[in-house]
């Protein structure tokens, strides 16, 4: 045989497995909104970039007639790729061949694209659209699944791994998205759940929609599992072409630096963004972006547990983690979701060498009882943890108020903050000057003749003397009292300073956060 | 800022600051203390059996019910003497999280 009929016999081969499911299951998957698996793949990549492995893979099913039916590259392409030049490996689930569903071979792809990752240290990108085990195979699929957790785990905190929620993704497939560092999801498309409505309606008799269980809005707003939200799957693949420029390619890289820019600031003034009165709200985002590279944002978890805010900017060209207090939310105070939202943002930034800039305007923790039966103090302790274990520049500007234990949670002095910086409206004080004043002067205001009036004096004269930045400066837990035009020069100034810094944690085998 | 964004009073201790809530914050579940003379369903299931009617006097460890839930039949016991002064369920009622079983005084 010639090579040309020997490249023409792959070409036929190759055509045959690119028909996925069949033009009729493809058709059925584009009417429903979504793109194919193969489509998705080069709408996510660089042009040309795409090469794909493990194309002739089959399915390893014996049992129920399964080893009479080709299942084209077992239902998963995988393959290596690039975003904006980023080397990064890919899988993507079929839903046209059998659901996407995961048998042997599939998860043994799946695998091995995991394990180049880890090898060649590049970040993992997976696309998840399956009807999730293939029952046909039995434990064999159960096994695949755990394969790719194992993995998973091993990968964190070594590799960047993005999850892609864009069709079904129930029972056992949702622990491989749980376990890695982003996920992705968008709108009307993607369902993640643990037990689905059918079963639910068996089991427990009660009604729910796959959407109202776990659409991407449930997952974005209500559960957190989401990170990311999008109204359609074009959109979501801009965002994540967008997270990968702030991130390095793994943990001993760092991100790459970018041409510095100033930030817009006709758009965005701090004179007018910021309230002195320390009751009424403003957008942290815009203090944000007062102080980021061309004022620049994006935005983590931005439907869920708003009242703190965390995302990625720049600062001098070097990729930066804003953690923020959001007053605009619950008044900007800390409860178990924000405290969850801020741990993992930390501790995914110092896994990846990205330095933390920390700004500080929150009253304390939220009072109520489901916040202290929902383990407030469990989850709470998740920030302490966080900020103290990270060895990344860590920066921490105060805005406001800083108040009790939310002012040593925001990345205090005491949590080995690198600077800390305060504006001249910060208040940083055990409690607010109501509260403290009720409880020093208490028999002072009982004895009073005008047991009002006194009190009012009283709370006056602990403001003038305790709600500000000065007494903190007194003791040095701040380091400089800055106006709040110069914040930006001094963070600069500050970062390059601490991007040199050594710290090295106590020798253990791994710490036990609280969770 | 958005200026559409409508803020309101959120009591703090002892200040009112202006801002707005979470969904989940204002959907919250008011806290009601425990009372111990109604029996509430621990788990959504269905009504396997009822043990006891009205005015039944019960002795505690007597039967109450029967909820199946999760392929389990739990057994319902009257945690303390007391007569029955109300059953809210029927046998084959399936029930929700929370619901109302049995009232003792």
């Amino acid at each position: 045989m010639s090579l040309r009929s020997k490249t023409t016999e792959l070409k036929r081969r190759m055509q045959e497995a690119f028909q996925g499911g069949g033009e009729q299951a493809l058709e059925k998957q584009k009417a429903s909104g979504k793109m194919t698996a193969r489509e998705r793949i080069l709408a996510l990549l660089d042009p040309n970039s795409f090469h794909e492995y493990d194309l002739f893979v089959k399915h390893a099913g014996q049992d129920f007639d399964m080893d009479k039916k080709y299942l084209p590259g077992d239902g998963v392409i995988t393959g290596t790729g690039s975003i904006s030049a980023w080397p990064v490996c890919i899988f993507a689930q079929d839903f046209t061949v059998a659901g996407g569903s995961l048998g042997y071979m599939h998860a043994k792809k799946i695998a091995k694209i995991m394990d180049h990752a880890m090898k060649m240290k590049v970040p993992l990108i997976g696309i998840n659209d399956s009807g999730g085990a293939r029952i046909q195979e039995g434990v064999n699929s159960l096994a695949g699944y755990g394969e790719i957790f194992y993995r998973n785990t091993q990968a964190s905190g070594v590799i960047p791994q993005i999850s892609v929620i864009l069709g079904p993704c129930a029972g056992g497939a949702v622990y491989s998205p749980a376990l890695t560092d982003f996920v992705f999801v968008v709108d009307k498309i993607s369902k993640m759940f643990i037990t689905g409505p059918e079963v639910i309606k068996t089991v427990l008799g009660e009604e729910i929609s796959m959407e109202d269980l776990g659409g991407a809005r449930v997952h974005s707003e209500i559960t957190g599992n989401a990170h990311f939200f999008a109204e359609s799957e074009q959109e979501c693949f801009e965002q994540i072409k967008r997270l990968v420029s702030y991130i390095p390619w793994n943990n001993e890289k760092k991100a790459e630096v970018f041409a510095k820019k100033a930030p817009k600031s006709r758009q965005y003034k701090l004179d007018s963004i910021f309230p002195t009165n320390p009751m009424q709200p403003y957008d942290v985002r815009d203090v944000i972006r007062a102080l980021a590279d061309d004022s620049d944002f994006f935005e983590v978890h931005e439907l869920w547990a708003a009242n703190i805010v965390v995302g990625f900017g720049r600062l001098d060209g070097q990729t930066i983690g804003f953690v923020a207090n959001q007053p605009m939310v619950l008044a900007g105070v800390l409860d178990c979701d924000s405290s969850d939202k801020a741990a993992r943002f930390i501790r995914y930034c110092d896994a990846f060498n990205i330095p933390l800039i920390t700004l500080v305007d929150l009253p304390g923790y939220l009072p109520g009882v489901d916040q202290e039966h929902a383990g407030v103090i469990r989850h709470g302790a998740k920030v302490l943890y966080a900020y103290s274990e990270a060895t990344v520049p860590k920066l921490t500007v105060i805005l406001r108020k800083a108040y009790g234990g939310g002012y040593i949670a925001m990345c205090s002095n005491h949590l080995r903050a690198d600077f800390v910086f305060a504006w001249p409206t910060a208040e940083i004080a055990v409690m607010g000057p109501e509260g403290a004043a009720n409880i020093i002067f208490r028999s002072e205001i009982k004895a009073s003749d005008n047991p009002e009036e006194t009190r009012k004096r009283l709370i006056e004269e602990y403001r003038q003397k305790f709600a500000n930045p000065y007494v903190a400066a007194a003791y040095g837990y701040v380091d400089a009292v800055i106006e709040p035009n110069e914040t930006r020069n001094y963070l600069i100034h500050s970062l390059t300073l601490a991007l040199g810094k050594q710290e090295i944690p106590p020798k253990k085998k791994h710490g036990l956060p609280p969770f | 800022m958005d200026d559409n964004i409508q803020f309101i009073d959120f009591p703090y201790e002892e200040v009112t600051f202006r801002t707005t809530l979470t969904k989940k914050f204002a959907n919250r579940k008011p806290y009601l203390p425990p009372n111990p003379s109604k029996v509430y369903a621990f788990i959504p299931g269905t009504i396997l059996k009822v043990h006891v009617k009205d005015g039944h006097k019960v002795k505690k460890g007597d039967k109450l019910l029967v909820l199946q839930a999760m392929k389990m039949d739990n057994l319902i016991v009257a945690h303390r003497n007391g007569t029955v002064k109300k059953v809210y369920v029927k046998q084959g009622e399936t029930v929700p999280k929370r619901h109302l079983l049995i009232e003792l005084k």
